[in-house]
């Protein structure tokens, strides 16, 4: 006699294994989850796994300076004598702090206003929310972030608030999206008829069935929100000098191209890794969870 | 819905949200702490002057008031004096707009058809090793930052290779052709002078490229990603049944339901593009408005800025609305106004 | 009795590669049709109908499909084995399908005219290069046909702008516009109106009359069949149980399958309601050995679960793939 608990994990087995099995069809998608964990295990033990974790900031030593890459130095060492891989690790945690903060600030509220957007489709309600993310979507998105960040202190923080005040838009219109059909949908028709709240239909009915094209549009905007702000980093609007943003370090070496190269090249190299692998990543997701558009 | 109906639905939406832009811009800008008439004079002008000033750019005033007077002079293309080049911003605007024009169309004309090619070609050489090649570049040209090709591009064909120029728009010793629309290429042809044109079309082609590297790639991928899809329909199979040979399907019954969502991300990336701009002519020093602006947001030029914006936006919009309209040409079934299939 | 065969598929094998395997979805069908024959296919939902008329037309999804083994002859060439001209030529000239779904199988943003002209262009018979005019002659006859009024101006509408049954009939105008020989009509009019199939149904028995083209019509329902076919074939989970000429079908159902779909169905005299098979169509993930219909048959054997029948012959033209009747053969020789 099978217990019915048996049988519900069994079947949460099931669905892993066949999860796994359309993750794992594209040997990308490995690939993208590989490099993700190592960009994230090495951002995370960064102190520990940098050969020279003191030059994350203001450090200088003339005698190293501008050394090309070598046994001691693999990055090689920048103007000033830094070590350029150390300063990669430790930009590694600028951009995915960058990514999580901003996706934190930014998926709670888009989600919140595509959902009461999307139910409410045909009222005011609808009209308001819709037309103000209209606006916000009528600039291109690298110019808002660009203009709020020179109001504002340039700093990290700063441009995370820039980059998130373009970025919620497109959680509300996706959701939105969902939203508005879904609530023709018949099980979200009985739980009105039943007398439900409307707390409890919007956030027990309709959400859990955007949950899918969501993830997937977070992880796959974690790669843009790091692109964007390594942009912003690169005119000076993001992480300031001494600290190693990567776009930053790309910006300090660019000017010393094509003799010392590695100084830019490197965290350019870097940057291209950490996006590939959450597009990647997020491609594969795609597949697994099966969302059609995001 | 007629055509023109939708146009007229279209533009009435763009006239209101232009509207809220202003207004966000103009909020934006006056977060900014500080003293406008004093950054505008400088600090060592005497008190009464600055007293003076503030008067007259209504400070003094409520917000709503200041807002009314920025929107009127903007609407007669007054957008005050630049901090940084002490001149009209709109005088700023015109010497730079045309630059980045042309810069933008040529990028995004290279993002359109170069993606729509490289993507149809992928699809039709499905799976084999050309497919393969080209998903591998058009992946790394998405998730590489447009700046880091700019620097790589300069690096390469500019001082490396030295083929083409770095700096500015035409070579020095060409004479530059009368301004009628502001963009060298179309100005040389418009005036028959060929050398002109092609010195000009080449100082564009790197930081075109540049520019458009990111657009054309995510187009490509679009492209091929549909046109695969609409592979397995069965109105493919249907015309491959009744014998229409494979090119035909691929060159003109495959692709152009496939195009619609492409053509549909034309005006996202066309965003992108004019994002991206910041960036290019920041690299290659092009003297275009999106440097203009570039420099004013690092100069807290807060007149600049909020013109530069508002110019964008504006621009922006148009596209999208002429996107919009390819996309119901593509479409017939937005054109001639279908209701709920059976 | 060396009849000019149409099509002939001999052992035709194919299998798709999905998430836990392989699905053995087609396991030795054979199939034939000769010139200006009506064959009716039967059989229930999966059971391999559309695929084996996927395949002769070679637009099975290649990734996932696989075809593994056997042959399919048209005009006696081996369609398996061309090359993609030959093939192009088979399926402009010699033969057509009519897709089950008239919406899906029209190209939503070209008008019916464009369609039309393509179909009619790739189907000339021989190299004849037609001129736009009388390509353009021959798809508004070919709407006439199909009893499509006003076809001139049906020619700049585009799908989205039809009936469901107009789209059905401009789809199987499509196929007779060029002369093919051979029309495969996957479920005509399964997806509209029962009227309107009716009229749809009458239509392709009148069309191929009088063209005198064979047709394959699948269908899972025995009535259209017995309407409008001259043989029929009973399919089941991947392999041909039985074929007969149809009234020898319907009065001498032999395979217990075909017994069983016949008991089926509801006669309105009698009472109660009629029987339907028990059990469920196999899983192709690991079918069963032997005889596919042995767990869900009445009369199964030992020898049924262990070896897969092929067809014998019983009467003229009335074979059957069950070894009930084998070893009645056998008997009947030994005797």
């Amino acid at each position: 006699m099978i217990s019915a608990a048996t049988l519900a994990s069994a079947n949460r087995r099931e669905d892993l294994r066949r999860s796994w099995y359309k993750f794992s069809r594209n040997r990308l998608s490995i690939v993208g989850l590989f490099t993700v964990l190592l960009v994230t295990l090495l951002a995370i033990f960064a102190p520990v796994v940098a050969p020279y974790p003191q030059h994350a900031s203001a450090f200088v030593d003339f005698a190293n300076a501008s050394r090309s890459p070598s046994g001691t130095y693999p990055f090689g060492t920048d103007v000033v004598g830094r070590d350029i891989m150390s300063r990669v690790f430790y930009g590694f945690r600028f951009s995915l702090s960058m990514g999580v903060v901003v996706l934190c600030l930014v998926v709670p509220p888009g989600v919140m206003l595509g959902l009461v957007a999307g139910y409410y489709q045909g009222t005011w309600l609808d009209t308001v929310i819709m037309r103000t993310t209209d606006i916000f979507l009528a600039v291109p998105p690298l110019v808002l972030a660009l203009a709020i960040c020179s109001v504002l202190t340039p700093n990290l923080f700063n441009a995370m608030l820039a980059v998130s005040l373009m970025w919620w838009p497109w959680y509300c219109r996706l959701v939105y999206g969902l939203a508005s059909t879904l609530r023709h949908e018949f099980f979200v028709v009985s739980a009105e008829l039943i007398g439900a709240s409307k707390l409890h239909i919007l956030f027990r009915e309709i959400l859990p069935n955007c949950i899918s094209p969501i993830f997937t549009k977070m992880s796959l905007d974690m790669g843009w929100v790091i692109l964007i702000g390594s942009s912003l980093s690169f005119v000076g609007l993001g992480v300031q000098p001494p600290r190693p943003g990567l776009g930053t370090m790309v910006a300090d070496g660019y000017r010393y191209l094509p003799d010392q190269w590695w100084i830019a090249v490197f965290p350019a190299l870097a940057i291209v890794l950490v996006v590939l692998g959450f597009n990647l990543l997020g491609d594969g997701l795609r597949d697994m969870l099966g969302a059609e558009e995001v | 819905m007629t055509f023109a109906t939708f146009l007229g639905r279209r533009a009435v939406h763009s006239i209101f949200v232009l509207l809220g832009l202003s207004i966000l811009i103009f909020i934006i800008a006056r977060i900014m702490p500080g003293d406008p008439a004093r950054m505008a004079v400088g600090a060592r002008a005497p008190q009464w002057v600055v007293d003076n000033l503030r008067e007259q750019m209504h400070l003094t005033e409520p917000l709503y008031v200041q807002y009314y007077y920025w929107l009127r002079d903007a609407l007669r293309g007054d957008f005050g004096i630049s901090l940084v080049t002490r001149r009209p911003v709109a005088d700023d605007i015109k010497e730079f707009f045309p630059a980045t024009l042309e810069l933008a169309l040529l990028a995004g004309l290279i993002n359109g058809a170069g993606g729509i090619i490289l993507g149809a070609i992928s699809a039709w050489q499905k799976d084999t090793w050309v497919d393969n090649v080209l998903r591998v570049i058009s992946y790394l040209g998405v998730v590489t930052p447009s700046f880091v090709f700019a620097v790589l591009f300069l690096l390469l064909f500019g001082m490396a290779l030295n083929w083409m120029p770095t700096m500015g728009r035409i070579s020095p010793e060409i004479a530059r052709p009368t301004a009628l629309t502001g963009l060298l290429t179309v100005d040389s042809l418009l005036a028959g002078n060929i050398p002109a044109f092609f010195d000009a079309l080449w100082h564009l082609i790197l930081p075109a490229v540049a520019l458009s590297l990111g657009g054309m790639s995510q187009e490509a991928r679009i492209t091929r990603s549909t046109m695969a899809d609409n592979l397995n329909k069965d109105y493919v199979a249907a015309e491959r049944s009744l014998g229409i040979p494979g090119s035909v399907i691929m060159r003109s019954f495959l692709l152009k339901p496939s195009l619609i969502p492409t053509v549909s991300i034309l005006g996202l990336d066309f965003a992108a593009t004019l994002g991206n701009a910041f960036l290019v002519e920041l690299v290659f020093n092009w003297p275009g408005i999106s440097r203009y602006g570039m420099n004013a947001m690092l100069r807290k030029d807060l007149n600049a800025i909020s013109a530069v914006i508002l110019i964008l936006g504006v621009v922006f919009i148009i596209t999208n609305i002429g996107v919009d309209i390819i996309v119901a040409r593509l479409d017939p079934r937005i054109q001639l106004g279908a209701g709920r299939s059976e | 009795m060396e009849n000019d065969l149409l099509l002939d598929i001999k052992d035709l094998r194919v299998n798709f590669d999905v998430f836990g395997g392989t699905l053995k979805v087609l396991d030795g069908v054979q199939f034939t049709v000769s010139s200006g024959e009506k064959v009716g296919l039967v059989g229930e939902t999966g059971c391999g109908k559309t695929t084996t008329m996927k395949a002769v037309l070679r637009v099975l999804p290649m990734p996932p499909a696989r075809i593994t083994g056997g042959g399919i002859l048209f005009k006696g060439r081996d369609i398996l084995t061309m090359n993609s001209r030959e093939l192009g030529r088979v399926r402009g000239e010699g033969m057509a399908m009519v897709f089950q779904d008239p919406t899906a199988a029209l190209n939503p943003v070209f008008t019916v005219g464009q369609q039309m002209d393509a179909a009619v262009k790739y189907s000339a018979a021989g190299d004849k290069r037609l001129s736009g005019k009388e390509i353009r002659q021959r798809a508004v006859a070919a709407l006439k046909e199909v009893a499509l009024p006003d076809p001139e101006r049906l020619l700049k509408n585009y799908p989205f702008q039809l009936s469901g049954g107009m789209r059905q009939r401009v789809c199987i105008a499509m196929a007779v516009a060029g002369d093919r020989e051979l029309i495969i009509a996957d479920e005509p009019g399964t997806s509209l109106d029962v009227s309107i199939q009716d009229q749809i149904l009458r239509l392709l028995r009148g069309l191929t009359d009088k063209l005198n083209t064979s047709i394959i019509l699948i269908t899972h329902t025995l009535g259209v069949v017995r309407e409008l076919a001259d043989r029929v074939y009973v399919m089941y989970a991947g392999n041909m149980v039985e074929v007969a000429p149809t009234h020898e079908l319907f009065s001498h159902p032999l395979h217990p399958y075909t017994v069983g779909l016949m008991a089926a169905v509801p006669k309105l005299t009698g009472g109660g309601i009629a029987d339907g098979i028990p059990g469920r169509i196999p899983d192709y993930l690991n079918p069963p050995v032997g005889c596919r219909f042995h767990p869900r048959c009445e009369r199964a054997m030992e020898q049924c679960r262990v070896e897969k029948p092929q067809f014998v012959e019983v009467s003229g033209d009335h074979q059957v793939a069950c070894f009930l009747y084998s070893q009645e053969e056998e008997g009947a020789q030994s005797a």
